[in-house]
């Protein structure tokens, strides 16, 4: 990926921030467009198609990649602010289209995709200054992020720009937090293990917020402390950043 | 000897209900994450260790019916004679049929996975013959008549109060202890005798060496060793996927071993085992035997993507490291090989109409992969193995037999849904405008989590009414 800063980007918003989590995908987008780049949504767009390939359904995930392939066609850099899906489209596509007449279109679109953390540390160096109140925030990189696209660093050095945080370590801080996709349906006992065990070391941490860079896992993580009746604020690193750096508009 | 997929969920329940066996796990999983962790203090040295030991091991298998030739023709040469079984049932036969040869009624088994994967302590015990575990874990397993749960730490769901339970138990005659020390003191008295007697030792292998003929065994409690030299007969049984070419790629293998399984920097015992008892010699087995098992490997083998599989060098580490096997532990799996590796191998091995269900007891987080010293991709083939349940004219055994009518009704729909943007956002629009209709329940969802509430405005909503360009 070259690092220059482009003109301007397209936003890919990912299907579970357009539907459960706008916020984060509007902040995303403002962000960007506050360093100074023209951002692109192409309102057809809807899914990468991850769901069904992590599923096993192929055919069904590539048709609905397929309609992506087609939607981003200039030569400009895909900001996807989930790094899940970020890893489908960057890592997947190839795959997913091999043998098929679109695999050199999947292959050049792959090779476009950076997920927004990375694309605000290392192609914008965007510099913040904190505005908001002192909180203790806790991080959860989501596994695509740390392991998957390897950008699990460029949220904790985000966080760290902002002055009026103290960051908190939760214990196994690294481990899943036991959403999966379909994995919390089709084993949702041992996905309510990981995410129990997942909020009780976050809760431990003191966090007022626990913010991370996937929507999967906010939703996993957000909904389980809902339902045990307390826990921090959980938020979308985009959301966190925004909130936090400008002034009331 | 293995039971199939059906009653997975009862054990996954009766695992996660299990309190003692979870803490037992954890804190095993724990210590092994760190020791292995003390031993790779530099990721980029790690990095190009892993690298070189996944292309020793892709490499040997691109040439794996030229390197099992050259094993067989150098182990001839020197008088290890070589048997190869397509079946486990083929493989016990061939071990029976060495011990009747010899009128041998016991045996003393150093560790081996493909010994429990032939299920040939069961074969030899229904044929009357004597067969004892000396490595630690398996003998207290084999006292309490349970399977391994981890391929490396075969008792690491017992602690140590299990064990002495156990050992009250099964030897009213020792004095009881919680000590680990006395423990293992009480298991090496009752061991040595056997080792003595024992007319057939059996073991595993970790590499065989083509060029020169070496069979390879890396053990810490000598009982291998002992197995292995001791008895008048040696039998090694294993699994064709064990070759690699020459003695000079042992030292990474062996190093990454080592270190990804127990975080030892070497283990007490690394056995080479290249001849049966030469004249003049003083020691050693006068005969030594090879079985070479193939058990759906072949088949693997001749799957591009899915060959990886075969890399395995059995350490242990994706198992050390995934969240799911740390909470439901090896039993719940009902397989041979647990965790991560035994979730790609085994329904590749069994096929998926019985072992399919394993699949889905991942949350593809990739821990296993990031550990994985000969870099298998686990869970790009845990992928691909879900497409293949779903999919008929696939390529492991079983393709097709675990779609489900309801669910691929549901993928149709969700597919036609999100690649026809007109429908796609009809649906957002619909959805957030009866935001307030969300169903509170949402399956077993939220059984564990409130159902999510969908946001009063879609982003494709947002993104119009802020002005963000369309193209």
């Amino acid at each position: 990926m070259n690092t220059a800063k482009p003109k301007q980007v397209y936003f890919f918003g990912t299907c579970l921030i357009d539907l459960f989590y706008p916020g984060a995908g509007l902040a995303g987008i403002r962000l960007i467009q506050r360093e100074g780049v023209d951002v692109i949504f192409p309102q057809n767009q809807s899914c990468c198609g991850q769901p069904a390939w992590n599923s096993g359904y192929r055919h069904e995930a590539r048709d609905v990649a397929a309609m992506q392939l087609a939607l981003f066609t200039k030569e400009i850099p895909i900001v996807v602010p989930s790094a899940s899906c970020a890893g489908m489209m960057k890592e997947h596509y190839p795959a997913l289209f091999r043998g098929t007449s679109l695999e050199t279109t999947a292959i050049a679109l792959s090779e476009r995709i950076i997920e927004l953390t990375a694309f605000l540390v290392d192609v914008l160096a965007i510099r913040l200054e904190d505005l908001g109140d002192p909180q203790k925030v806790a991080i959860h990189s989501s596994c695509s992020a740390l392991r998957e696209m390897q950008v699990g660093d460029r949220i904790e050095s985000l966080v760290s720009q902002l002055s009026r945080i103290e960051k908190v370590e939760q214990a196994y801080k690294r481990e899943c937090c036991g959403f999966g996709g379909t994995f919390s349906i089709k084993q949702p006992d041992i996905s309510g293990a990981m995410v129990a065990d997942k909020t009780g070391a976050i809760r431990e941490s003191g966090a007022d917020i626990l913010v991370s860079q996937d929507c999967g896992c906010l939703m996993n993580i957000a909904g389980a402390f809902e339902k045990q009746g307390e826990g921090p604020r959980c938020m979308h690193i985009a959301e966190l950043l925004w909130e936090r750096t400008h002034a009331d508009d | 000897m293995q039971t199939t997929d059906t009653g997975f969920d009862i054990r996954i329940r009766d695992a996660l209900g299990n309190e003692r066996v979870r803490g037992n796990f954890r804190r095993a999983m724990d210590g092994l994450m760190q020791r292995r962790l003390d031993l790779f203090p530099d990721a980029e040295a790690m990095e190009s260790l892993r690298q070189q030991g996944m292309r020793i091991k892709a490499s040997a298998l691109s040439r794996l019916p030229e390197l099992l030739e050259e094993l067989e023709a150098k182990l001839t040469e020197s008088g290890i004679r070589v048997h190869w079984a397509e079946t486990p049932l083929e493989a016990n036969r061939i071990v029976l049929d060495i011990m009747q040869s010899h009128g041998a009624t016991s045996m003393i088994k150093g560790k081996s996975m493909v010994s429990e994967e032939m299920g040939l302590n069961e074969y030899l015990i229904e044929r009357g013959i004597d067969v004892l575990e000396s490595d630690l874990g398996e003998f207290i397993l084999q006292l309490a008549g349970e399977p391994p749960s981890h391929i490396v730490a075969p008792a690491i769901h017992k602690d140590r109060y299990q064990i002495a339970e156990l050992f009250r138990e099964k030897f009213p005659d020792i004095p009881y202890s919680e000590d680990i020390d006395e423990l293992t003191q009480s298991a090496r008295t009752i061991l040595r005798d056997r080792f003595e007697t024992a007319e057939v030792g059996l073991s595993g292998v970790n590499f065989a060496v083509a060029e020169t003929g070496t069979l390879c065994l890396v053990e810490n409690e000598g009982n291998g060793r002992m197995s292995t030299t001791v008895p008048p007969v040696h039998i090694a049984v294993t699994g064709i996927e064990k070759v690699v070419g020459r003695l000079e790629e042992i030292p990474p293998l062996l190093t990454l071993l080592t270190r990804s399984a127990t975080g030892q920097p070497v283990t007490t015992y690394f056995n080479m085992i290249s001849s049966p008892r030469k004249p003049g010699e003083k020691d050693g087995p006068e005969e030594v035997h090879l079985v070479l098992l193939d058990n759906g490997r072949s088949e693997i083998y001749s799957d591009p993507e899915l060959l990886a599989t075969l890399r395995c060098i059995r350490c242990g580490a994706c198992m050390n490291h995934c969240p799911v096997y740390t909470r439901i532990g090896g039993h719940a799996y009902g397989t041979v090989y647990p965790g991560p590796i035994g979730t790609i191998f085994e329904p590749q091995k069994g096929g998926l109409a019985s072992y399919g269900d394993l699949t889905t007891a991942s949350s593809l987080c990739g821990a296993c992969g990031e550990v994985c010293p000969v870099r298998i991709p686990i869970p790009n083939l845990i992928n691909r193995l879900r497409y293949e349940g779903n999919h008929k004219e696939g390529r492991v055994p079983g393709s097709g037999s675990k779609r489900k009518k309801s669910e691929a009704v549901i993928w149709k729909a969700w597919s036609l849904l999100h690649r026809n943007p007109l429908l796609y956002r009809m649906m957002t629009r619909t959805v957030t405008r009866l935001r307030m209709l969300a169903p509170g329940k949402a399956g077993p969802w939220t059984r564990y989590r409130t159902a999510p509430k969908p946001a009063a405005r879609s982003l494709h909503d947002l993104a119009r009414t802020h002005g963000v360009n369309d193209e």
